[in-house]
């Protein structure tokens, strides 16, 4: 449904941060980092918790303050903040909005017309259009960030930036949301932090393992195959072998 | 049981009055039995009523004067760091002065009238107002304001759409204590001077060993305040029904 889908007439843009550094109570939290990040492809950011995974994604999505020698490139036109959209490991709808009014939340914020023909078309999308008009406290987990998803498509930017979105949630939901997130996000460029490797497995086109204090990007691990995969397939048990080999390396390093 | 549970209680304690009365043997003058104090509102009712409307127009002006004047200094607060800076210290410590000893006071600049005692009540619940407002408006979660950020909203669109919805439930908390405190100023105000209201009537009725008409006055405080204080309640819930019932 061309709802969802990324208008093509531009082709996606690509990430590319050189020299990112973040420090975080007198510690380097990274130093000196670079990496390249593909348009139109899920990228999978893989480490241990507090290894700053969530800060880089913040640093690409401007929420955290740059330092002067780092810098973020975003697509061919710079660094624009408008090409980016934020989905975090809370759903954070607002409990005093509809489902509906959540969704079209950018638009509010930007005293814009909310478009409610394409918000309800989202909400079909993830199932949830006869929840429109119920207040979030109504709904479970995982039609939350459900709700959360179509609030980030309804932003409609090329960059798609996730936080853990699904972590929260038990292992059915989080499959079933896992393979809505992949179809719909398709022919953007998305990068995903997570620390399960079958999550990466699942999603990814490439995969990186952040690891270290300060921490480094190890070389980019190819995952062949269209995602969203069934992450448990014998083709990939080396992948995940060789994923679990970096993670244990990466905890033992820190 | 919900309609049951306070007829019960309010029996019990008429019940405990009446007992106390017959044991002690109390003269009428110090504690008057429940129905001697029922016969004085019937006796004096058209008064009760006029000086507790006064009372109620003390009250409900400070209120609102008051929850205005705390929202308007929270929003300030909040929104301007260095402002902030110099106003708490001040605003806190302006709590230390007990505004009971500022009625004499109050009561020279604005006279005998209604100012000075709306003047109380709006001083008695501008603090809890200021202080619970500034507090939710500080506490939003900041990963919405992150969210918002990721949406170009500008800092006035964060503080409508966003911090102010959220801090309205800490609001009605403040709202709650002031409705619960307001009636203190307003009689504090008029036990220092008024000619008018159902502190000034208890003062009044004090003085004439009227002990009957007294409890009459308190009585009919003790209702008022009761009721102002669901009617806000329940205002306050039928505006906030998103918020998660405690």
């Amino acid at each position: 449904m061309a709802i969802a889908t990324y208008p093509s007439d531009s082709a996606p843009p690509s990430i590319s941060i050189e020299n990112a550094g973040l420090h975080y109570a007198g510690r380097a939290l990274f130093e000196g980092l670079d990496v390249r990040i593909e348009g139109g492809r899920f990228t999978c950011l893989l480490g241990p918790s507090g290894v700053g995974k969530s800060s880089l994604l913040r640093l690409i999505a401007g929420l955290e303050p740059r330092a002067s020698e780092t810098v973020v490139r975003l697509g061919s036109n710079g660094n624009s903040r408008r090409d980016v959209a934020y989905m975090a490991q809370t759903d954070l709808l607002l409990p005093w909005l509809t489902v509906i009014e959540n969704v079209t939340l950018g638009a509010r914020l930007r005293g814009e017309r909310a478009d409610t023909e394409r918000a309800r078309a989202l909400l079909d999308r993830v199932g949830l259009l006869d929840r429109a008009d119920d207040r979030p406290r109504a709904l479970s987990g995982g039609m939350r960030q459900r709700v959360a998803l179509a609030r980030t498509l309804m932003e409609n930017r090329p960059i798609v930036l996730m936080d853990e979105p699904f972590a929260a949630l038990d292992a059915i939901t989080r499959g079933r949301l896992q393979a809505l997130a992949a179809e719909l996000l398709v022919g953007r460029t998305v990068v995903l932090v997570t620390h399960d490797p079958l999550e990466a497995l699942r999603l990814a086109h490439r995969i990186h393992v952040m690891a270290g204090r300060p921490a480094h990007l190890g070389e980019a691990l190819e995952v062949p195959g269209m995602p969203p995969r069934d992450p448990v397939a014998t083709a990939h048990l080396g992948l995940y072998e060789t994923l679990l080999h970096r993670l244990t390396a990466a905890d033992t390093a820190q | 049981m919900t309609v049951l549970r306070p007829i019960v209680v309010v029996f019990g304690l008429l019940l405990l009055w009446q007992s106390i009365v017959w044991l002690t043997g109390a003269p009428p003058y110090i504690l008057p039995a429940p129905e001697r104090v029922v016969a004085a509102w019937w006796r004096v009712s058209s008064s009760l009523l006029s000086n507790a409307g006064t009372t109620l127009l003390e009250i409900v002006l400070g209120i609102a004067i008051g929850a205005l004047l705390g929202i308007a200094s929270a929003l300030t607060l909040s929104s301007f760091r260095r402002l902030r800076l110099w106003l708490l210290p001040v605003l806190v410590a302006s709590q230390a002065v007990p505004v009971f000893a500022l009625a004499p006071l109050l009561v020279l600049w604005l006279g005998y009238g209604l100012a000075s005692k709306v003047a109380m009540a709006t001083l008695i619940i501008y603090f809890p107002v200021t202080v619970s407002f500034f507090d939710g408006l500080r506490r939003t979660d900041p990963a919405w304001i992150d969210l918002a950020r990721s949406m170009d909203a500008s800092p006035w669109a964060i503080l409508r759409h966003i911090r102010i919805p959220a801090a309205l439930p800490a609001l009605a908390s403040g709202l709650r204590v002031a409705v619960a405190v307001a009636p203190i100023g307003a009689v504090v105000g008029e036990w220092v001077g008024a000619s008018a209201g159902l502190g000034y009537m208890m003062l009044h009725a004090n003085g004439r060993m009227q002990t009957d008409v007294m409890f009459a006055a308190l009585l009919t405080l003790a209702v008022l305040s009761v009721a102002l204080y669901f009617a806000t309640d329940i205002v306050l819930k039928r505006l906030l029904t998103w918020q998660p019932d405690r």
